[in-house]
């Protein structure tokens, strides 16, 4: 039996979907465990991506780890689960620790890889630099896994959900406020992210790096310095210090590539570098690189993503 | 109030990363170790602030050989008061968590304190493990910590935004970047912390749940393909067909 826990508080995520394939693909039978106020056909939808039955409690709002984590044991203990899967995202990474102990349960944290024959699992170490291969050496294992790592499939149709309550205990965090931007895309989910550096020179200067964001339906991101002058919001800092990200596309402009940068970025499947100095050391983790003046190659290339959109209606 | 910052180890960001023994374990050859950041510059800081502000006491935790105790000099040339070395090998994450839980069981703390993760293995696993052991409230990823009494009041990062959070001590408080400045030793701070206590304490008995098996490093990038700052339909075209991301 896999267990695999979604946070759907705020819908359901591309990573619940993604952990949720994660989960079918460990070839057994699937059920979720979640908390919040999803609505029951949300909910139905994670049969599509292999959930054989979902379990919510709505009595739990998501916000506290420790009461998250009695329902999720109390859940594994009663369904006789073998795996436990989360994302490695904030939540995951509050909850599946806490889950571990409580089921005395070996955690790998930030899979990148289904388990191999041998049940060893893929996971990033030193920032991206290397991958390690780690095994679990309990009976129950818990797997949480990186944003980004394989994709959401469909693979049946909608299945059953169940309510419950009573597991989890009170909470003793308790929240005060909320604060979240609109209609932005949140980073560690973001398929294609433009992200520019101090080759920008001020802050008034994004207007075209957020152009070409909104032209490719990205979300943006920045390099530390950017952020600690304050020239853009702190939660779009990559890297080392900051968030860590893998998507699709990465668009860097304006930033030298320093190795705590590449640390957050290295897990990009493709990397495109705009940068005035050929010998920018960032060109050496590229895909694409472009030698130029941000100011006209960035507008050229917002035109060029125009004349393509046109073309493909 | 009575402070444990837990304080592990890092490779300097710039060393070379590589493997010997067939893969299976890290080469520390030229390697240079240093306290590993968000616990330096976020969970020691703001406790040596909190302590500023309203007494107490900090206590530096690590689980480690004593070739680290210049890392745990280095934390006590920053401001802590005393130091405690669990004497042990920090392989697994479960481990060491229990390591350091059975000491504070037995020490008692109104706060614990770590790093948001460790820059080697980045596996933001202890603190939360510290937390479920204790069975004490975790709020991960603070990015700002204020104590009134016996009550905390943290800003924590949540998906695409920020929230401000209460819960009463005793609890486990991870730290990222916000919390604190980093501080740069002094040489009077340097000087005090030959004479500050460490001591040493033997491991308890604890199974690894896990182990790594061995390392790989990633596919080599292939070259990187130039295009002229000219022609951006090109980029556009390969961004399409070649690569397949838009
Ligand atoms: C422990 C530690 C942790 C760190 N963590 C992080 C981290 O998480 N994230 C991070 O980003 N950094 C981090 N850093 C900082 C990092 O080392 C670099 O200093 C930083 O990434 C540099 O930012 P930048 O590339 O924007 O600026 P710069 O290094 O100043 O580079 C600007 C680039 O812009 C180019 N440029 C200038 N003008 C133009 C133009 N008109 N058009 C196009 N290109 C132009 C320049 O050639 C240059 O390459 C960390 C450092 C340390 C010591
Ligand atoms: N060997 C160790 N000794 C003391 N504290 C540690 C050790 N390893 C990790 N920690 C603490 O736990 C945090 C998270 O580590 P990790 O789970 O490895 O990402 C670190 O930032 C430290 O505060």
């Amino acid at each position: 039996m896999i267990l695999v826990y979604v946070n759907s508080t705020n819908g359901l995520s591309k990573s619940a979907l993604e952990t949720v394939t994660y989960g079918k693909k460990l070839n057994d039978s699937v059920t979720v465990i979640t908390n919040g106020g999803a609505s029951t056909d949300l909910l139905s939808s994670l049969g599509e991506y292999g959930a054989s039955s979902v379990i919510i409690d709505r009595s739990v709002d998501g916000e506290d780890a420790q009461q998250i984590t009695r329902l999720i044991a109390s859940t594994a203990q009663s369904i006789g689960a073998n795996t436990v899967v989360f994302s490695h995202d904030l939540i995951g990474k509050a909850v599946a620790p806490r889950v571990s102990v409580r089921l005395k349960a070996g955690l790998i944290s930030g899979a990148i890889s289904l388990p191999n024959s041998d049940g060893t699992t893929k996971v990033n170490v030193f920032s991206g630099k290397a991958m390690g291969n780690v095994k679990v050496n309990s009976s129950i294992r818990i797997i949480s896994l990186l944003p980004n790592s394989i994709q959401p499939e469909k693979s049946g149709t909608a299945c059953t959900v169940e309510e419950t309550s009573g597991n989890a205990g009170n909470a003793a965090i308790k929240v005060i406020s909320t604060k979240k931007p609109e209609g932005e895309i949140p980073l560690p989910e973001a398929e294609l992210v433009v992200s520019a550096g101090r080759g920008l020179k001020g802050p008034e200067n994004w207007g075209m790096i957020e152009e070409l964001a909104n032209l490719l339906g990205a979300a943006t991101a920045c390099s530390r310095p950017v952020a600690d002058i304050g020239w853009r919001p702190h939660h779009e800092h990559v890297g080392q210090t900051g968030v860590a990200i893998r998507p699709n596309l990465y668009i860097a402009v304006g930033i030298s590539g320093a190795i705590q940068h590449l640390a957050g970025v290295n897990g990009s499947k493709v990397i495109v570098v705009v940068n005035t100095d050929s010998e920018a050391p960032f060109f050496k983790a590229a895909d694409y690189g472009v030698v130029g003046d941000a100011f006209e190659v960035v507008p050229r290339l917002n035109e060029a993503i125009k004349k393509f959109k046109a073309a493909q209606h | 109030m009575k402070i444990l910052v837990c304080i592990s180890k890092s490779p300097d960001t710039t060393s070379k990363v590589a493997f010997t023994d067939e893969n299976t374990k890290f080469d520390e050859n030229g390697v240079q170790y240093i306290v590993n950041p968000y616990d330096e510059w976020y969970a020691l800081v703001r406790a040596l602030e909190i302590k500023e502000a309203g007494g107490g006491q900090v206590t530096i935790v690590t689980v480690g050989a004593a070739t680290d105790e210049a890392v745990i000099r280095k934390a006590l040339a920053i401001g802590a008061d005393e130091a405690v070395r669990i004497d042990a090998d920090p392989k697994d994450a479960y481990y060491t968590a229990m390591q350091i839980a059975n000491y504070a069981k037995a020490n008692g703390f109104d706060l614990i304190l770590t790093g948001k993760e460790t820059i080697n293995y980045n596996g933001s696993q202890v603190g939360g493990m510290i937390a479920e052991e204790l069975d004490l409230p975790f709020v991960s990823l603070a990015e700002k910590l204020y104590v009134n009494g016996s009550s905390l009041t943290l800003e924590r990062e949540i998906v695409g935004g920020v929230q401000v959070v209460e819960v009463n001590t005793p609890a486990v408080i991870s730290c990222a970047k916000g919390m604190a400045e980093q501080r740069i030793p002094n040489m009077r701070g340097i000087m005090a912390a030959r004479t500050k206590p460490l001591t040493v304490v033997a491991p308890v008995a604890i199974e690894e749940l896990t182990s790594y098996v061995n390392y790989t490093m990633p596919n080599a990038k292939s070259a990187v393909k130039m295009i002229n700052p000219e022609n951006m339909d090109e980029l556009v075209e390969l961004l399409h067909n070649e690569a397949k991301v838009i």
